[in-house]
């Protein structure tokens, strides 16, 4: 997708502010934010993200456009709403970070490293396969994503839990090969490709 | 005074009957009051004991009322008895509320009682009913000095009520700074924007009243009189009297050259907002440069040179000036190029304020939270600041940079600044540097323009509250300026926006007639509401020391040729400061004087020094308090038994005299209690208070010369709020009389 992130820097050359209400979900709001920072003082993340949400708004009006899509900050959101609740603006904030999380995404410039994008990856490319979520093979997943050997580690320690959850049924080791589909895999298909020519027209339309 | 009849009338009621001897009260009235009718009632204030007293007044001449009962400040509506005078002894908030309900008590407590029928048969001895003086003037006109928004509503709100208006501006067409405007920020509904100011409807409904004399071109040479028959002479010759003024003279903006750090007149493409609306005015909305190009970056700089700790700078902050950013933002967004507003805080107060914003930020506006370090101005214009969200330096490249600088009001000569600087050069007699420096700024002071020429002892203008702006307290009396029936609106009272001018326009000139219609019937005005008493002197006794013009607040003493003081009754605001101040003696009121009080502290039954029953003064100013006092009784705090109360119209009414008497017949201890003085005053009577204790810093010598520990004589400042310290400032009197023991002085 660099092609589009090239598309939308000639675009929006610099006004980041610009390319965020047009581009990301709920993108208007980002002006109205009055910099109060009851955001960040009500975020539970608070002590985890480099910059809070109000920050984020403040750097997009700097025109900090790297910066920002490529922020891990937007990924640690946990949707918790507080923010959102507390936002005296009534700015939608947890809806922002998710659609600037997104639009980072979309444009290849989500870091690469950060877990919950790892997460949002596995998780994607499951439900797209069978059409439903395969439980195990997001678990094996999630345990090899820091490579081979970190993944060996990980099975070994959560090895009695999982004893555990085979001996009471509660997890069969079957799954792996193959698991349970939904019932119209290719109506899945044929939705996601339908998304998908969507979103090129979409593209496209902004390349110009 | 031979016709004196005194009346005495003790209430039994509120449990007064079960805690004191009323047999005994009533002869103490009689025989050591002197009073003719002594009398006790059930329930004084109910329908049948207003009824006793008023047939007493009609049938047996009684001429002075003493009520023995509630506090002065209670049942005022009952005990309204006309053609009398009304002496309150406070035996409920003041005794028996205040001391413990056992027999170990009960002498003292009585002695209390005993001792307050005395003082008000004393205070009734001296008093006569106040009658309005032969000054009054009725003058149902008024003056407005100031054509801009706040002067054209006060004389449009004055002729809405039948007033007739003077109305005098200095420019040769009325609107002042509004009119310079572009659009205004709307008084209602944020939402909608810009707005436009109204001011040539507003203009055209003042030319066209008929109850309004505009007088353009013109300022006022000279003010005379006092309300209700002010003089006034204008510079184009014309003259007039009205019965009160508002003094509606507005703002002039901060002068940018002053800041050349940001750009301030090194580039005609910085501007201050005034400036920037007056370009936009004269291109019909389109934002262009000086050198005609459409301008496409505005930067606003909030903040510039106030709210500032810079030498030179203000260091208040001006309430419109972030709105007025938004709005002309919103001028450039609307033709169609990019504003930011680099703010610290952006303040826009009330919800319209706050809406109008919002609306800012709609229209796109970009809000950056910046500290402006600086503004290069050598060629094109770029704005170096801080982010303080981002915390980086960083800058922007402008076409145009609006600085949003202060209010600075036009409130004339500083007439106590100038007092000031006298007193300095005075004391810097010798010290040649300190004496130019003190010239310099006597010389600053008198190069201001006066607004109203008043030709008053105390000054062509009105006192200055603080910064410069013309008001007497923000809070607790807006408009009320320190000259009675002048009030200030707008502005030049505080930093404020339109919709806050207009209301306050509203404001003064409500008081303006209020005053006109007050003075016509001989009251006094704010605080002392509706009092008909005034200062007289005894002439022969006159030192023509000018004490009493020097210390007056309110600037009501003139002198005249001879310097004898010239009372001006309706200039009065019956504080008796003047009273305080005199060294002879020869201020009173009808019913308030030296007198009225020397007698009830004369009057206090003295124990001699064996008995140990020491006497402590206690002169209370009734505004603060006094209430305070009774809200102590109300919530039942003990206090001493030795207390003898005295309620003063202001601390500042205390004459020394009081104090030496009282030390000289006995009294153990004197405690003061006045109000916050200085800067942040809660003085009613503005520096009352503050007199009182500058005269009372030399009470010591007085101590000293009478042999006598300088602990005997306390002043505190204290508030309304204080129930619980002022019993206790009392008791710590009892005790600091334990430790040094009694007074030798009792006879």
């Amino acid at each position: 997708m660099s092609d589009m992130n090239q598309a939308m820097i000639e675009k929006y050359r610099s006004n980041f502010l610009k390319e965020v209400e047009a581009n990301v979900e709920e993108g208007h709001w980002v002006k109205m934010c009055m910099q109060c920072g009851v955001c960040s003082g009500s975020c539970p993340m608070q002590n985890h993200w480099e910059h809070p949400p109000q920050e984020i708004f403040m750097m997009i009006r700097a025109n900090k456009r790297d910066e920002v899509l490529s922020s891990t900050s937007m990924w640690m959101c946990t949707s918790c709403y507080n923010c959102i609740a507390r936002c005296p603006r009534g700015l939608p904030i947890t809806h922002i970070m998710h659609g600037l999380a997104s639009y980072g995404k979309r444009l290849g410039l989500a870091p690469k490293e950060q877990p919950t994008v790892k997460f949002g990856d596995i998780f994607w490319n499951s439900i797209v396969q069978n059409g439903r979520v395969n439980e195990l093979k997001i678990g094996v997943g999630l345990y090899f994503k820091d490579g081979f050997a970190q993944g060996i580690k990980n099975a070994l320690a959560g090895k009695e839990l999982g004893m555990a959850m085979m001996k009471t049924k509660r997890m069969n080791p079957m799954e792996y090969f193959g698991g349970h589909k939904c019932k119209d895999r290719s109506g899945i298909a044929k939705m996601l490709k339908k998304a998908e020519e969507f979103e090129a027209e979409h593209v496209a339309k902004f390349g110009k | 005074m031979s016709d004196n009849k005194i009346g005495a009338y003790i209430c039994k009621g509120c449990g007064i009957e079960d805690r004191l001897d009323i047999n005994q009260l009533v002869m103490t009235a009689t025989r050591d009051g002197k009073a003719a009718i002594g009398k006790e009632h059930e329930f004084l204030c109910n329908a049948e004991g207003v009824k006793m007293i008023q047939d007493d007044i009609d049938n047996e001449g009684v001429n002075k009322v003493v009520i023995a009962a509630c506090s002065r400040r209670a049942k005022t509506e009952a005990f309204n008895f006309e053609g009398v005078t009304l002496s309150r002894a406070n035996i409920r908030e003041g005794v028996i509320w205040i001391r413990p309900e056992d027999d170990e008590h009960q002498e003292t407590t009585q002695e209390m009682a005993d001792d307050y029928v005395r003082m008000a048969c004393a205070e009734a001895k001296f008093m006569t009913p106040p009658a309005p003086s032969e000054e009054q003037g009725l003058t149902r006109s008024i003056m407005v000095v100031g054509g801009g928004v706040s002067g054209m509503t006060s004389a449009l709100e004055a002729a809405a009520t039948g007033y007739t208006v003077e109305l005098v501006e200095k420019n040769d067409a009325l609107g002042g700074n509004v009119a310079q405007l572009y659009k205004r920020v709307p008084g209602k509904n944020g939402l909608q924007g810009p707005v436009d100011t109204g001011m040539d409807e507003m203009i055209e409904a003042v030319n066209g009243n008929d109850k309004i004399n505009v007088h353009t071109g013109a300022t006022v040479a000279k003010t005379a009189g006092a309300p209700g028959r002010f003089s006034v002479e204008l510079s184009d010759g014309s003259n007039f009297t009205v019965g009160a003024i508002v003094q509606a003279t507005g703002f002039t903006p901060y002068d940018i050259n002053k800041l050349p750090d940001l750009g301030g007149g090194k580039s005609p493409d910085v501007m201050d907002q005034l400036g920037f609306e007056q370009m936009v005015k004269a291109n019909g909305g389109a934002i262009k440069k000086s050198d005609g190009s459409d301008a496409q970056n505005v930067v606003f700089v909030q903040c510039a040179g106030q709210r500032s700790s810079k030498e030179g700078e203000l260091d208040y902050y001006s309430g419109h000036c972030c709105a007025t950013s938004i709005k002309q933002a919103m001028y450039v967004k609307q033709a169609g190029g990019d504003a930011t507003v680099l703010f610290d805080d952006l303040r826009v107060p009330g919800a319209t304020g706050e809406d109008f914003y919002r609306c800012g930020q709609e229209n796109g506006v970009t809000f950056s939270k910046g500290a402006v370090s600086s503004v290069d101005a050598n060629g094109s214009l770029k704005v170096n600041y801080k982010d303080l969200i981002l915390d980086e330096d960083t800058d922007i490249d402008a076409d145009i940079v609006v600085l949003a600088t202060g209010m600075l009001p036009n409130s004339g000569v500083d007439v106590e600044g100038l007092l000031a600087a006298e007193s300095e050069r005075g004391e810097a007699v010798g010290d040649d540097e300190k004496v130019a420096a003190a010239e310099q700024k006597i010389e600053f002071i008198k190069s201001r323009e006066s607004v109203l020429n008043l030709d008053y002892r105390q000054g062509p203008d009105m006192p200055q509250l603080t910064k410069g702006f013309t008001d007497s307290h923000f809070i607790c009396f807006p408009y009320e300026t320190r000259r009675t029936g002048i009030y200030a609106a707008g502005p030049v009272r505080r930093p404020m926006d339109i919709a806050q001018t207009q209301e306050d326009a509203a404001g003064a000139t409500l008081k303006a007639i209020q005053a006109c219609e007050n003075s016509a019937l001989g009251r006094a005005a704010h605080p002392r509401s509706g009092d008909l008493s005034f200062p007289s002197f005894r002439k022969e006794g006159c030192t023509q020391c000018k004490r009493c013009t020097v210390e007056c607040p309110f600037g009501a003493i003139n002198e005249d040729e001879n310097g004898y003081p010239q009372y001006n009754e309706a200039r009065c605001r019956r504080c008796g400061t003047c009273m305080g101040a005199c060294p002879v003696r020869v201020i009173s009121f009808e019913n308030y004087s030296v007198d009225t009080v020397g007698q009830q502290i004369k009057n206090v039954d003295i124990p001699d020094e064996f008995d140990e029953k020491p006497r402590i003064l206690v002169l209370a100013c009734e505004n603060d308090a006094y209430p305070a006092l009774d809200m102590a009784g109300m919530t039942r705090q003990e206090y001493s038994p030795w207390a003898r109360v005295v309620p003063v119209r202001c601390l500042g009414s205390t004459n020394l005299i009081w104090v030496t008497d009282a030390l000289n017949s006995g009294y153990d201890g004197i405690v003061l209690l006045g109000c916050q003085k200085g800067e942040n005053y809660q003085c009613h009577f503005v520096r009352g208070s503050e007199m009182a204790h500058i005269r009372m810093s030399k009470v010591d010598e007085t101590l000293k010369t009478l042999n006598l520990e300088e602990e005997r004589v306390a002043t505190y400042e204290v508030s309304i709020a204080d129930i619980e310290r002022i019993p206790q400032l009392i008791n710590d009197m009892e005790k600091t009389v334990e430790e040094i023991g009694m007074s030798p002085f009792k006879f």
